[in-house]
């Protein structure tokens, strides 16, 4: 029973990696017969950021059962932090490749630091308590960051929260975060390839805990966690260990949008808390608690305005009601009944020819 | 289980499929993209010598929808108007043009989307984008492709970092540095203050450009105030440390809705300095429900006035006027005057449609830098290689409801 049942989440596991690479195979090969139009080439990285998203939103939100609305928060102070370190990195010898890894690298601990900090205060809250303090949280990072202004010249950083002329610098230095107009001339390193190795990896460790001795703590935490307490398990330990793996993850994903972009600024476009209601609409959608489904929703809600382009001025009107139809296909109790219905009436169709 | 299975992998293959299909047809894709732009074109094309190959396509892009979405509709609309004017007059050297306008909703990743899908269109040159960020993020793809890039309006310096990218409007810095020293040499004030928003970039480069021109002019600022997106509707506070710091003008580097709050409320509390402004504020005596008599005696850097009374300016704002309902903003007249200033540089380079987009390239790089060009929102603009126009700054002041030059 027991063997049983491990073959079938590795199964499941399995397919969740085929479909990514498969997905990878397909568009290499439509990218490399010149089959694909220049609009999706270009989504190619954007996708692979909202799907990492998607998975480590649903650390927090499906595994962990806690309603977070700050994850833009994460991948904002991600992709600053990259960015920033890959502006000063621009000028030297160093290899890109080398350079993005370690962006990459630091754009982790950076958002998963954070997610400690704020979790240890935070996490002792719950429901709708946690997912204002979070959202709260995200507004912080934005607004901190719209407000950073930091310069480097010869005798190192220089840092204000005023003005771009507070910090006395020499004429060769140069301003790196210019508040508002944040930084710009980060290195474009993002390609697809190394896009789909990071969903590659976040998947790796979001399976992988999942299915392991912390993540069943962590689920127990969510299913009862009076019971878990109980049974001696550690509850600010887990809590803080999921939150801060979905935020270094949610930090990933800020390097690889900070990287696909030359221009990076921190507007309630791209990091408010409209995104991150945003994200947590590609894990509803998807499923809480089911990884295939948020990368398969996060996938679909960013290629349908795109693709919805020829319809103008009704575009983003289009994409609501759409929105709204597929939630209710995927969720409402009556939905749900039909599909099951309509399922086993096919296979009873099946069955029947098959006995004829 | 088995019904999500099911389900994730019809919704997968239908991803595929639909993948698939764009890529297939790309042709039909564009086909649909602007009807209202090909219904246009059919109707004022002359003859059937402008084909397919005969028309230079031009692929706009602005924010159309969400906050912004005023300054790309209008430059949409105007830019569409100025298409319209030069094919219903035969063109560019017998060549029609064609313009595709896509969304990039004020977002920089959006508007790499908006370029993206301009290019499956076959966009030959690009205007845009409207607003200073995602104009950033979309020059490096067009240094990718070498393609031309005019903004009528993307004012950040880096607008212009390449030497494919042109500008229409002034600078954050010049504009900044020519307020300042505008209120210099005129004694207009001794002590100024400044409310700007630090979370935008256009407010926050022509302040910074403004404090680094203030030295040295014989006033002094004695309030710099600060708000965000976030905090725009209640300006009190700023207002108030303003009055107490006794300042005689205050400087408002920002829009013309935010303008039109700090108005209205330092009105409320009896407070009555004198306004400068930049283009931004450039519309304020549009805005709804704004009571107009308080703009009085604002002044203003702008290039364009809608109720100027010059024959190209009336003969523009009543057409945009019977077409659309509204009276334009200077970004309509950006978005014209950009129009007719791709026409002036084809027609110096004697360029044709049937170049590739990095011939074209050239040739508008070095057509517009040999033409001087009189327009909606100055006379004779001249372009350096660097991008940047040469043009006087116009200021101008609101009197009896009206903008009149000074």
């Amino acid at each position: 029973m027991r063997q049983r049942k491990l073959t079938k989440t590795f199964k499941s596991n399995l397919i969740t990696y085929g479909m990514v690479i498969a997905a990878y195979v397909i568009i290499q090969i439509l990218i490399n017969t010149g089959n694909i139009s220049n609009l999706l080439k270009g989504l190619m990285v954007p996708l692979c950021t909202y799907a990492i998203l998607a998975v480590s939103l649903n650390l927090t939100v499906g595994i962990l059962g806690e309603l977070s609305l700050g994850h833009a928060g994460f991948m904002c102070l991600g992709a600053f932090a990259s960015a920033f370190f890959s502006s000063c990195m621009k000028e030297t010898s160093i290899p890109p490749a080398l350079r993005f890894f370690l962006a990459i690298l630091i754009g982790a601990v950076v958002a998963g630091i954070f997610g400690v900090l704020i979790g240890i205060p935070v996490l002792r809250l719950r429901g709708d308590y946690l997912a204002i303090v979070t959202l709260a949280f995200g507004e912080i990072i934005k607004n901190l960051v719209n407000a950073l202004y930091v310069g480097l010249d010869e005798d190192g950083f220089h840092f204000s929260m005023k003005n771009s002329m507070d910090l006395n610098m020499s004429d060769q230095g140069r301003v790196i975060i210019n508040g508002a107009q944040g930084i710009t001339g980060t290195p474009k390193d993002a390609t697809f390839t190394i896009g789909i190795v990071l969903l590659l990896i976040t998947l790796f460790i979001v399976l992988n805990l999942i299915y392991s001795r912390d993540g069943r703590a962590i689920m127990s935490i969510r299913d009862n966690t009076i019971a878990a307490e109980s049974v001696g398990i550690n509850i600010t330990k887990y809590k803080i260990m999921a939150f801060s793996i979905s935020a270094a993850l949610a930090g990933v994903a800020g390097v690889l949008y900070a990287h696909n972009l030359s221009a990076l600024t921190a507007t309630s476009k791209n990091f408010g808390y409209n995104m991150s209601i945003l994200f947590l609409v590609f894990v509803v959608l998807g499923g809480i608690g089911n990884i295939r489904g948020s990368i398969i929703a996060a996938v679909v809600l960013t290629l349908l305005p795109e693709l919805l382009r020829g319809l103008n001025d009704y575009r983003m009107l289009i994409y609501s009601i759409v929105l709204i139809a597929m939630m209710l296909f995927n969720w409402a109790p009556k939905c749900i009944e039909w599909r099951e219905k309509l399922v086993s009436k096919v296979k009873s169709r099946r069955k029947e020819t098959k006995e004829v | 289980m088995k019904m999500k299975k099911l389900l994730s992998v019809v919704v997968a293959s239908a991803m595929v499929l639909a993948m698939a299909g764009c890529g297939n047809n790309d042709s039909s894709n564009s086909g649909s993209t602007a009807p209202a732009n090909e219904s246009t074109q059919a109707s004022t094309t002359p003859d059937g010598g402008a084909s397919a190959g005969g028309t230079f396509k031009i692929g706009g892009m602005g924010p159309l929808t969400g906050p912004a979405a005023i300054y790309g509709t209008n430059v949409r609309n105007a830019a569409q108007i100025a298409v319209d004017e030069i094919n219903a007059a035969g063109g560019v050297n017998g060549y029609m043009l064609e313009l595709n306008f896509q969304d990039d909703e004020h977002d920089a990743q959006k508007a790499v989307n908006a370029y993206n899908t301009l290019k499956d269109w076959g966009a030959q040159m690009i205007l845009g984008a409207v607003t200073s960020t995602p104009c950033i993020a979309v020059t490096d793809e067009t240094l990718l492709d070498n393609m031309f890039q005019l903004t009528p309006s993307g004012s950040a310096v880096k607008c212009t970092q390449y030497d494919n990218n042109f500008r229409l409007c002034f600078s954050d810095p010049d504009q900044g540095a020519a307020s300042a020293q505008y209120i210099g040499e005129n004694n207009l004030a001794t002590k100024v203050g400044i409310i700007y928003d630090t979370s935008n970039e256009y407010s926050t480069g022509i302040y910074e450009s403004f404090m680094k021109g203030a030295t040295g002019q014989p006033f002094e600022v004695v309030a710099e105030m600060q708000y965000t997106e976030d905090t725009n509707t209640d300006f009190k506070v700023q207002i108030q440390k303003c009055q107490e710091a006794g300042a005689e003008l205050i400087f408002l580097p920002m829009y013309y809705e935010d303008a039109s709050r700090i108005l209205t409320q330092a009105n409320d509390i009896g407070y009555n300095p004198l306004y400068f402004s930049c283009d931004g504020m450039d519309g304020i005596l549009g805005v709804e429900g704004f009571d107009t008599s308080l703009a009085e005696g604002v002044m203003l850097l702008t290039p364009f006035a809608a109720d100027a009374q010059d024959e190209k300016t009336q003969s523009f704002v009543a057409k945009y006027q019977t077409a659309h309902g509204e009276i334009p903003n200077q970004f309509g007249a950006d978005g014209y005057d950009c129009i007719y200033v791709i026409k002036a540089a084809l027609e110096a380079s004697n360029a044709t449609p049937d170049m590739s987009v990095s011939e074209l390239c050239e040739a508008l790089k070095s057509g517009i830098t040999s033409i001087t060009y009189d327009g909606l929102t100055g006379a004779g603009m001249k372009w350096n290689a660097e991008g940047e126009p040469a043009k006087a700054p116009k200021a101008v002041k609101i009197e009896n409801g009206a903008y009149t030059a000074m």
